[in-house]
């Protein structure tokens, strides 16, 4: 590893403009001509729209026009969609309900988009928006997938009989059950997994921009990933041809998968920006962002988990309700189907596994993919279980996690997966010995002297990145492949151009990128320009979710990187009167091993441009991209430790130490990676304690401003311990795994698990609040 | 409209605003300092933290008729030139930015913090004081961990003049 190769902790190449207020987010983008949208939102969670009346407000100052649903749909604007086909145990396909751009006959949710307001400020358009009047009548709505699914509920879609979406199962019902009917000992559980507002802190936003003069669309968005975006928008929405749209993800400030979606607000933006031809901005403020990002979460399952008499897991059967909301979202089919149930088996070998998945419509914001997207409600699902079942056995919830680890590797789990590679062992001791379990007792009883209840708890989580091989997600509904795409454009001068389809809004990949040229070529990161966010510049490109931008991402760059380093060998072998397999490059030199004929990378390089001395037949340039499609998934998975201090008078959790040791396989750059690692943290350890998301019966979201939704703050949370271990990843060229979303995934358990010990009773749901705690710790005694 | 006249870093800005409008649409939208940024509308998150002669203020809490005849300074004003201030230095050092977007505030108010309060900044008092500063991406533990640093290497001297002001 050289000083700025794979491995070294290098600061990264893009603070500098963030710290010195220079980053370039949506909202700071402004082009002449520039005017400002704002959307008249559904107050009602569920209604009949019966008519619009503009009039008062067109004659408000500064307003331009006035678009709604009818007008879209008249200009053949198409329905949102969702990516994944997903069907129902008796092969029928899910049921989605029409969702327009903008509602042009029903209502759904609260903050559900209704007519945009153009005007010459964004205050201006605010204004207007409030002085549309929308006939509303008024229906019955319905909040939770429970209730949703009961006889006599309102109903949501016609195309959904009883809100049901799909019905959908995976493993061997037969088998799961006949396990646990001759099991020695069960641990069944009501679990729920609350609803969370990803709340990445820059509001979504949209500039749309069509310009009469070349026929062209451009449209600045807060995408995680712009070329889907581009595709989705012109293959179905009709909003623009492919080739004449232009989409830009500039920086994008945090997504958490929320930023994945194509929303209805860019739609509409391009869209308004045709018909009125201005182009047109709209920035969300916060609560609108609480009513209409896709949220996160939100199921509510019964578990059953059956254990012989040697305390080995025989099988597990799993029942799931998932609220989709009132929609499906882009990807919402696949996070509670395969993203979900396909990890039941965590860390464990076993051998029968059955999961059934009721994805139900309720009138609240659509549900997707937030951070980890399925694998923390199957690991909160799993882990709670294992630590809960350890009790009722009266085994060590680490003793009976070892009985139960896979062991030998590759594992073919009987919920689809294949794991490659892992040392469950490994993680867990690493945790325990960070984590000083072996001193707890005496902090617990010293704790109990001064009047607190203090608890440990573990979780051992596994999951799935690198999402994903196009085939094997084509075969399970998936609409589009899951490789990804990059170009190396080597200049004349020697400096490098890496064009990738992921797309940075955190991670760093400004500087982890470069670092694959300076381990390659041994240039300096300075001389490595990362290009990426832009349909213009790069090809194509799936983008950033799900951890694929190491495990995928950068296995595209080193696919090219390898034809760069091939073309670059044959040039300097030609030049230097060499063999080809004798060439090496390192420290920015093209060498002849064991001689001292060498070149300078600038040299070939500006001599691939030149063309004066090129081997015969060889095309000048030095340019190379490629597309990669991986084998598998990839699996991290660690131990993660939480040690909590309950004070039993008020019901306050503290949070004493948090312990995760995490396998990612190999690592580009530390320090990102424990940035990464603390972030997720924060975000699960703030679905335990804090993040709720609460919508009364009527729909109406109570929790919609951060006066009322609890986010994590500095207070809140200790200083991380994290420790990284090491099973490369098999399936990849870099044998990574990927490191974006264990935290979020394996935490929540950890601390749920930690306060149930300390308080004596394992009935405690998420979010912990005081409240919770106090009636839990006052119902067990 | 309201005339507003202030110093934003050091340069005297004038403009013509709606009495409505908040210091930081002014700065955003009049001046161009995008660099302060929106992250609630309800002065919770810290995103728009700016001095107003010489205290951390929400930008987003105060009108722009407010500040005028003020001296603001943004988080564009920080720098001298190519020179990091040293608090912005610490961020990059410490890894304590992920998106970038709540980094000015946050930024703006370590500064602020660390004026007041020196060397002798605990991370009890960082935590505490942060409690208006929202950040998602990175749990705080290297926003904390630079702010320390930032505050250790700053001398024992509390009240620290800041740069620009």
């Amino acid at each position: 590893m050289g000083v700025e190769g794979i491995g070294a902790k290098v600061l990264r190449k893009e603070d500098r403009r963030f710290i010195t207020g220079r980053g370039r987010y949506v909202d700071d983008m402004s082009v002449p001509g520039m005017k400002h949208g704002a959307f008249v939102r559904s107050p009602h969670a569920h209604a009949k729209i019966k008519g619009i009346d503009t009039s008062a407000a067109r004659e408000m100052p500064g307003v331009i026009d006035i678009l709604d649903g009818q007008q879209l749909k008249a200009d053949r604007i198409g329905n949102l969609i969702c990516g994944w086909a997903v069907s129902s145990k008796d092969g029928s396909p899910m049921k989605m309900g029409a969702y327009p751009a903008l509602a042009d006959e029903t209502v759904r949710y609260v903050g559900q988009p209704v007519a945009i307001v153009v005007a010459e400020t964004r205050a201006q358009a605010r204004d207007a928006a409030e002085v549309v009047m929308v006939d509303y009548e008024e229906m019955p709505a319905v909040v939770g997938s429970e209730a949703a699914l009961a006889d006599g509920a309102p109903q949501l879609h016609p195309e959904a009989e009883g809100n049901l979406c799909f019905d959908w199962e995976i493993g061997d019902e037969a088998a799961a059950t006949s396990a646990i009917s001759g099991a020695a000992h069960i641990t069944r559980m009501k679990i729920i997994n609350n609803r969370l507002v990803p709340n990445p802190m820059e509001p979504r936003a949209a500039l749309g921009h069509y310009d009469p003069a070349e026929d062209h669309y451009t449209c600045w968005t807060t995408s995680q990933n712009p070329h889907v975006a581009r595709l989705v928008m012109s293959a179905f929405y009709n909003v623009a041809p492919e080739h004449k749209l232009r989409v830009i993800a500039p920086d994008v400030g945090g997504g958490f998968g929320s930023k994945i979606y194509i929303y209805p607000e860019e739609i509409v933006c391009l869209w308004a920006s045709k018909r009125t031809e201005v182009p047109v901005k709209w920035t969300s403020d916060r609560t609108e962002a609480f009513l209409t990002d896709a949220h996160g979460r939100d199921h509510v399952t019964h578990v059953e988990m059956a254990f012989d008499a040697d305390h080995k897991i025989v099988g597990l059967k799993v029942d799931t309700k998932a609220n989709l909301g009132a929609y499906m979202s882009l990807f919402s089919s696949a996070t509670p189907t395969y993203l979900y149930a396909t990890l039941l088996s965590g860390q464990y070998d076993i051998p029968a596994i059955y999961a059934n998945v009721k994805g139900v419509y309720t009138n609240t914001a659509p549900v997707d993919a937030y951070r980890g997207a399925g694998r923390p409600e199957a690991t909160y699902v799993v882990e709670r279980t294992i630590e809960t079942a350890a009790r009722e056995l009266g085994l060590s919830p680490a003793e009976l996690r070892r009985k139960n680890f896979i062991r030998s590797f590759p594992h073919q789990t009987p919920v689809i997966m294949n794991y490659d590679t892992g040392d469950f062992e490994a993680t867990l001791e690493a945790g325990m010995k960070a984590a000083d379990v072996a001193g707890f007792e005496a902090r617990r009883e010293e704790a109990k002297g001064r009047g607190k209840l203090r608890g440990l708890g573990m979780s051992c989580y596994i999951e799935a990145c690198g999402i994903a091989p196009s085939k094997a997600v084509g075969s399970l509904g998936a609409g589009v492949g899951l490789w990804e795409s990059a170009e190396v454009r080597v200049n004349p001068v020697g400096t490098v151009e890496i064009l990738t389809g992921s797309h940075s809004h955190g991670q760093g990949h400004e500087t982890t990128f470069a670092q694959l040229v300076a381990e390659r070529f041994g240039l300096p990161i300075d001389n490595v320009q990362i290009v990426h966010g832009d349909t213009d510049k790069v090809q194509f490109g799936m983008g950033t979710y799900g951890s694929r931008s190491g495990a995928v991402g950068m296995s595209a760059i080193v696919k090219a990187l390898d034809k760069v380093e091939a073309k670059a060998k044959k040039i300097a072998a030609h030049v230097l009167e060499a063999d080809e397999g004798d060439i090496v490059i390192e420290n920015g030199e093209v060498k002849v091993v064991g001689t001292d004929k060498k070149l300078g990378w600038h040299e070939v390089c500006l001599g691939a441009y030149t063309g004066h001395n090129l081997p015969d037949g060889m095309e000048p340039g030095l340019k190379e991209g490629a597309f990669y499609d991986p084998q598998n998934f990839t699996f991290p998975a660690g131990c993660y430790i939480c040690e909590v201090e309950v004070d039993p008078e008020t019901g306050t959790t503290e949070i004493i130490q948090f312990v995760a040791a995490d396998d990612f396989g190999n690592i580009i750059n530390p320090m990102i990676v424990e940035g990464q690692v603390h972030g997720g943290l924060a975000q699960g350890i703030g679905q335990a304690l804090l993040e709720g998301t609460h919508y009364d019966e009527a729909g109406q979201l109570v929790t919609a401003s951060y006066m009322d939704y609890a986010m994590p703050r500095a207070w809140d949370l200790p200083m991380f311990k994290v420790e990284t271990l090491v099973t490369a990843c098999t399936t990849n060229p870099l044998g990574i795994k990927g490191c974006g979303e264990a935290g979020a995934i394996g935490s929540p358990p950890a601390v749920i698990n930690a306060i149930t010990d300390a308080i004596g009773n394992n009935d405690l749901s998420m979010p912990a609040t005081p409240e919770k705690v106090w009636n839990a710790i006052h119902a067990a005694s | 409209m309201s005339k507003v006249s202030m110093t934003v870093n050091g340069r005297t800005m004038t403009g013509d605003v709606e009495d409505r409008t908040l210091l930081v649409h002014f700065l955003r939208d009049t001046l161009g300092l995008t660099g302060t940024h929106v992250g609630c509308d309800t002065s919770q998150c810290g995103a728009c933290v700016v001095h107003v002669d010489g205290k951390a203020v929400k930008s987003c809490t105060m009108l722009a008729a407010q500040a005028s005849g003020s001296s603001v300074t943004t988080i564009e004003g920080l720098a001298k030139g190519q020179e990091l201030h040293p608090v912005q230095a610490a961020f990059k050092e410490h890894h304590g930015l992920q998106c970038g977007y709540c980094t000015p505030g946050m930024i703006m108010t370590a500064v602020d913090m660390i004026g007041r309060h020196g060397a002798s900044l605990d991370e009890e008092t960082v935590r505490e004081e942060l409690d208006g500063n929202i950040c998602r991406c990175t749990g705080y533990h290297n926003i904390v961990a630079a702010i320390l640093s930032a505050a250790k290497s700053s001398g024992s001297q509390a009240e620290q003049p800041i740069a620009a002001e």
